[in-house]
């Protein structure tokens, strides 16, 4: 069998890339992008440790999780949408103005 | 070098490659198309870590509904790619530096717990049905009250977006 320490480095080296999707990107779609890597690479270990230990729980955190990264997805999709009307872009180094 | 090792080493290098893409990527339809391929390359990862009931709404809530919603909203905007400004031009040997320090502190801590012995996954006792079976009775037992919060969350959030995105009166775009 894959020993656990592997899929936590695996879930390690997602969540890092989704990191520096964040820092490095200036598209606020390719953000929230990221963001859902970084939600699925926690997932990931979630799941790795319910199985090392045996149990349900990590995998129904896993489920409550993904709900909630629909429910974000909704909520900020909407906001970007809103943000567009207003700029007509969705750069964030062009979201630095309040009341904009 | 078992059976397991290999399909979990080819799942990890299509997961990082697909991920790394969706990081260089210009175009954000590429990136979200990328990111579909992550998210099903995570799904058979859950497979493996014996969660089927995971690994399937993974791909109906992830790869399906979230990817699709991104997709509607990057075509509906018509932004696929960005004209870059430049704002911050250090940023990004900031954002390397910074990434590679989290991932040489993530893996030292992983191999200082690999040090230990390394831990094989113990093998489940319950096949795959019947351990969809005993997820749904904790999760309408222990678990009822989260359960019953995220349907309140998730109405809220359907609500947020609508009135987000509604327009007012006299409002022109």
């Amino acid at each position: 069998m894959v020993p656990v320490s592997y899929y936590l480095a695996i879930s390690g080296i997602l969540f890092t890339l989704g990191a520096m999707g964040v820092l490095i990107r200036r598209n606020a779609l390719v953000i929230f992008m990221s963001i859902e890597l970084m939600l699925n690479a926690g997932n990931l270990a979630f799941v790795a440790f319910a199985r090392m230990h045996n149990t349900f729980s990590g995998q129904l955190f896993v489920f409550f999780v993904m709900t909630v990264a629909a429910a974000e997805v909704a909520v900020g999709l909407a906001l970007i949408v809103a943000i567009f009307r207003t700029k007509n872009s969705i750069n964030v180094d062009q979201m630095s103005s309040l009341k904009g | 070098m078992t059976l397991d090792m290999i399909v979990f080493l080819v799942l990890a290098a299509v997961a990082v490659a697909s991920a790394i893409g969706m990081l260089l990527s210009r175009n954000a339809i590429y990136a979200a198309l990328y990111l579909v391929m992550n998210f099903m390359s995570v799904a058979i990862f859950y497979l493996l870590l014996g969660a089927p009931f995971i690994a399937l709404s993974q791909v109906t809530v992830y790869a399906g509904a979230i990817m699709v919603l991104f997709l509607f909203v990057v075509m509906l905007l018509g932004t696929e790619a960005l004209v870059p400004t430049g704002v911050l031009p250090y940023q990004r040997n900031t954002a390397f530096v910074l990434g590679g320090l989290l991932v040489v502190e993530i893996g030292y801590w992983i191999w200082r717990g690999a040090m230990t012995g390394l831990i094989p996954l113990p093998s489940s006792e319950l096949n795959s049905m019947e351990s969809v079976q005993a997820m749904s009775k904790m999760l309408f037992s222990q678990y009822l009250l989260p359960f019953e919060v995220t349907s309140v969350l998730l109405l809220v959030a359907m609500i947020g977006a609508i009135i987000l995105t509604i327009r007012q009166k006299g409002e022109r775009g």
